[in-house]
């Protein structure tokens, strides 16, 4: 990206009415590693690549829970999306305290998507720079969304954010549609394989990986590395699982499902109640 | 012409009792499932019981709209302590944080009597016992609500609590197993019903079955916002265990 002369303010339009600002907090999530999320009828995967940034530090949390029905996955810079998320389950409690149900996916991440736009509108603010895969399940279905910097929010039946993602979508572009009926391991193992691809020959191990699963019944949780790691076994010593090249050239129809009128099918994901439960393992993610 | 008064009141009392007895490694919490108000019965099976966290749970008697709002605001703090700290909270800090909740409404108070046990940190038994603006202490049993004068004196007479005037301080906690516990607090909840007569209580203890106090309760005048079901959930390492007891209905 080269210097502007209009890129000074995230309130001053350039010529071509554009708003740099904008666009350069959009290239942060580029630039964090990847994270990737894909859907069934009833379950939510998430995934992402944690890469420490030496031997001697812990990995960076890049999936937090925001409910026990929904969960986040974040790409750029971090700390924005730990505030995001902080900002979110404070919306699930107050929603669970007036309403005494869980907050439906849609109406968190247009609050989430409001709450982008106004920082790109302000003169004294600066926007996130960081994208954010929300999963969930709610009255309405399973659901993916992915929300940008720029304050817009899309709907997506798989996606994947962050650096060398193109390679995961390619690949999650190729089998997307056999993801509607996908049983919850075939699922999660779409997921691996997906962030093997932006792995790109590096081996792909459960200690650089993180996984977390919604749906069916289970409320939002991470995967413990050993699970991960039988799961990464099974399939890496059957061989390459990836179907031969089989493009579907509507790229474009592949992943986006704009707009939060996209209401994913039948009422077959139930969601957890998103009120308090007092299972034996809290928070813990 | 006198002066007109306030003739409305922001207040009701719903009934009911309410119980906990900490043990070495359990904690019994009980209450009725009466819910009345004045001399009517609203429901028989409402329960007083909340599990505010994993080994923690509180029993309130008072003003039931109260309990409600109060139990959700716990609920809702608590779910926040997780995300912040990423484990469940202790019951000695929601002791402490239902205390603070209490008394930050000190000029308009929860109309709400509570009792509150379950396992402190070392997987001993525990009960703090609140007034209705958070004043609170740590002690081996209590009781509050409309039959704690009654039952109050027998669990002091039951469980010999050493007197918190004693230097040094004496662990309240009682002896009694945990089926004893469960069985005590049974009969306790079945000897208050009967009777509001203080004179009669010193005969039942005398002649030490329920079946007697049953028989000659007819006559007597009854602690009637108190019956229908007592709930007794009991806290121990396995989790947490529900039972319940029938009472008279009337």
């Amino acid at each position: 990206m080269f210097r502007n002369q209009y890129d000074t303010d995230v309130t001053t339009w350039s010529p071509a009415g554009r708003l740099f600002q904008v666009e350069y907090a959009m290239e942060a999530v580029k630039q964090g590693s990847a994270a990737i999320g894909l859907r069934s009828m009833t379950h939510v995967v998430l995934a992402c690549v944690n890469k420490a940034n030496s031997e001697l530090s812990s990995h960076q949390k890049k999936i937090f829970k925001v409910d026990d029905h929904i969960g986040v996955a974040i790409a750029g810079l971090t700390a924005d999306g730990r505030v995001l998320s902080k900002y979110m389950r404070s919306e699930c409690i107050n929603y669970s305290f007036t309403y005494d149900s869980p907050l439906p996916v849609g109406r968190l991440v247009v609050q989430l998507a409001d709450k982008a736009q106004v920082c790109t509108q302000r003169s004294w603010k600066r926007p996130y720079g960081v994208g954010l895969l929300a999963a969930g399940l709610d009255e309405s279905g399973a659901h993916l969304y992915y929300n940008c910097p720029s304050g817009n929010y899309f709907e997506y039946q798989a996606f994947a954010i962050g650096s060398r993602s193109q390679a995961a979508k390619t690949y999650l572009e190729r089998r997307f549609e056999t993801f509607v009926n996908a049983s919850r391991e075939d699922l999660i193992k779409d997921a691996l394989i997906a962030i093997r691809e932006t792995l790109q020959g590096e081996r792909l191990k459960s200690s650089i990986c993180t996984v977390a699963v919604v749906g069916g019944g289970e409320p939002f949780h991470i995967l413990d590395p050993e699970t991960i790691q039988h799961l990464i076994d099974a399939f890496e010593i059957v061989g390459d699982e990836d179907p031969p090249a089989n493009e579907q050239g509507a790229a474009a129809a592949a992943d986006a499902e704009e707009g939060a009128t996209a209401e994913q099918g039948a009422t077959a994901g139930e969601g957890g109640d998103g009120a308090a439960d007092e299972g034996a393992a809290p928070m813990d993610i | 012409m006198t002066k007109q008064q306030a003739n409305w009141s922001p207040y009701d009392n719903n009934g009911g009792s309410c119980v906990a007895i900490a043990g070495a490694d359990y904690c019994v919490i009980a209450a009725d499932t009466r819910m009345s108000t004045g001399y009517s019965i609203l429901t028989r099976d409402y329960s007083k019981i909340c599990q505010l966290a994993d080994k923690c749970v509180m029993a309130s008697s008072g003003f039931q709209a109260d309990v409600k709002a109060l139990q959700k605001v716990l609920a809702s703090r608590h779910l926040i302590y997780q995300h912040q700290h990423n484990k469940q909270m202790s019951c000695p800090a929601m002791g402490q944080l239902l205390s603070n909740t209490l008394y930050y409404k000190r000029f308009f108070p929860y109309y709400s009597f509570n009792v509150l046990g379950g396992l402190d940190n070392e997987g001993k038994g525990c009960v703090f016992t609140y007034d209705a603006v958070g004043s609170y202490e740590r002690v081996g049993y209590s009781s509050q609500g409309s039959g704690s004068t009654l039952i109050m004196p027998f669990l002091d007479n039951q469980l010999k609590s050493p007197s918190p005037l004693l230097l040094p301080a004496v662990d309240a906690v009682t002896p009694l197993s945990e089926s004893e516990a469960v069985d005590l607090v049974k009969t306790v909840f079945a000897s208050c019903h009967r009777e509001r007569h203080i004179h009669f209580v010193v005969v039942m203890l005398w002649s030490g079955t329920v079946d007697f106090v049953n028989d000659t309760c007819k006559e007597l005048t009854k602690e009637n916002s108190h019956g229908d079901k007592v709930e007794i959930v009991i806290v121990n390492a396995d989790g947490i265990h529900r039972e319940f007891m029938d009472l008279r209905k009337d």
